[in-house]
């Protein structure tokens, strides 16, 4: 009997309805693609929650640092002009 | 042939259902085609769109206006990334997407071909041409097609602001001096036909209008969203204190709303052929930028494959 541990970890995103993104679901084991796609049906879709399924390697992934969320994120801290609220508009401006 | 057929219908059925079309669904070659056309003009448009605004960044009056100008134009290079993005899903590669922009056979947005002469225009080009993309855009976040929709969505909330800082800078203009109100009104005297322009022909002279209606990829007419631009642009002009520039503006209370007066299609047509003030500035400048980038692209390959190879080294 296969070792499970073996099969690689795959990443499982969902497309929950049509027009939505697919969101990241959650991951699992499989020895291929095609059982991947096929065991994130059974283990992540078991109430109609999606109408689209993703597998990806997790080994394909590359993800930022968690210690280094800080300072990786911090160019867009202080950029307070990049939001509509920053500008002063007349009250009673229509459509705006 | 009978095949053909009923995978038409389905499809067509499916747009009736509003079912949104995804890039592994069968989908008519036509409907392919019209949607690689329609946005990856749009995203052309996004990236010629910084030009006329980045020529102000390094002038602007005040450090809070040049963050913001800064901010529209960085998001502008977004925005052409999301747009080619979605032009990729239908199975064309960015490289031909930006060969046709290079080579001048694909089209973007008339509206860039015109001079940013002022420091008005930046406020001219947020309030009208913004308000104008944007009146567009909000329709287009129900095309039938799922990866435009979406990214027509995040282009929307993100140019929230384009249009608020335009008409900032407008207001403040037209409180200023007799010469920065008069550069206001110059600014907006230029500026408002062309935005015009930017829904398009007239419903009459617009041949792939009806097809792509059915389709949903447009879900109102060119004449229906003008008339809600100039509706719009109508009542803020009194904000401002200025004018628009035609005379025919007024509103109708039968069609209960602004009637305005006959544009200019020869104009279109000429910038659209190439014509314009600015289309041979703009192509060049393009193209300069590819050009001068390209050792750039080198470096950044170079350097990805000296550190695959340092990483493969130390395992």
């Amino acid at each position: 009997m296969a070792n499970h541990s073996e099969f690689p970890l795959w990443e499982v995103f969902i497309r929950s309805h049509g027009g939505l993104n697919h969101k990241h679901a959650g991951s699992l084991h499989a020895a291929d693609a095609q059982m991947a796609l096929e065991h994130a049906r059974d283990v992540y879709t078991r109430r109609m929650e999606g109408v689209s399924i993703w597998v990806v390697p997790s080994a394909a992934i590359t993800a930022s640092d968690p210690a280094d969320t800080d300072p990786f994120f911090e160019p867009a801290k202080d950029k307070i002009y990049r939001h509509p609220t920053f500008y002063d508009i007349p009250e009673g401006l229509k459509h705006m | 042939m009978s095949t053909q057929v009923s995978l038409e219908e389905r499809f067509q059925a499916r747009i009736d259902a509003e079912q949104k079309i995804e890039p592994k669904d069968w989908m008519p070659e036509a409907y392919r085609k019209t949607l690689i056309r329609q946005i990856s003009q749009h995203a052309h448009s996004e990236v010629v769109g910084m030009l006329p605004e980045g020529n102000w960044i390094t002038r602007a009056p005040s450090l809070r206006r040049k963050v913001a100008l800064l901010a529209k134009v960085q998001d502008e290079a977004g925005h052409g990334l999301y747009l080619y993005s979605a032009a990729e899903t239908l199975g064309i590669s960015r490289e031909e997407l930006y060969n046709e922009l290079l080579s001048g056979k694909a089209k973007y947005s008339s509206i860039f071909n015109y001079p940013t002469l002022t420091w008005a225009d930046m406020g001219a080009v947020g309030w009208l041409v913004d308000g104008a993309a944007i009146m567009n855009q909000v329709a287009l976040c129900k095309c039938s097609y799922g990866p435009y929709a979406r990214a027509m969505v995040r282009v929307c909330k993100e140019e929230s602001f384009h249009q608020r800082q335009g008409f900032e800078i407008l207001l403040t203009l037209s409180k200023g001096t007799p010469e920065q109100r008069a550069m206001c009104q110059d600014a907006i005297n230029r500026w408002w036909w062309p935005s015009m322009m930017m829904f398009g022909p007239n419903d009459s002279d617009s041949p792939h209008s009806a097809q792509s209606m059915r389709w949903k990829i447009k879900r109102y007419s060119n004449d229906t969203l003008r008339q809600k631009f100039v509706d719009m642009a109508a009542e803020q002009i009194r904000v401002l204190n200025m004018t628009l520039p035609d005379p025919d503006l007024r509103w109708n209370e039968e069609r209960g709303h602004y009637d305005f007066g006959p544009i200019d299609w020869n104009e279109f047509n000429e910038v659209l052929k190439g014509n314009g003030p600015c289309n041979r500035e703009r192509l060049a400048a393009r193209r300069k930028a590819w050009e001068e980038g390209a050792w750039v692209r080198e470096a950044a390959m170079a350097h990805a494959a000296k550190r695959q190879q340092q990483s493969v080294q130390s395992h």
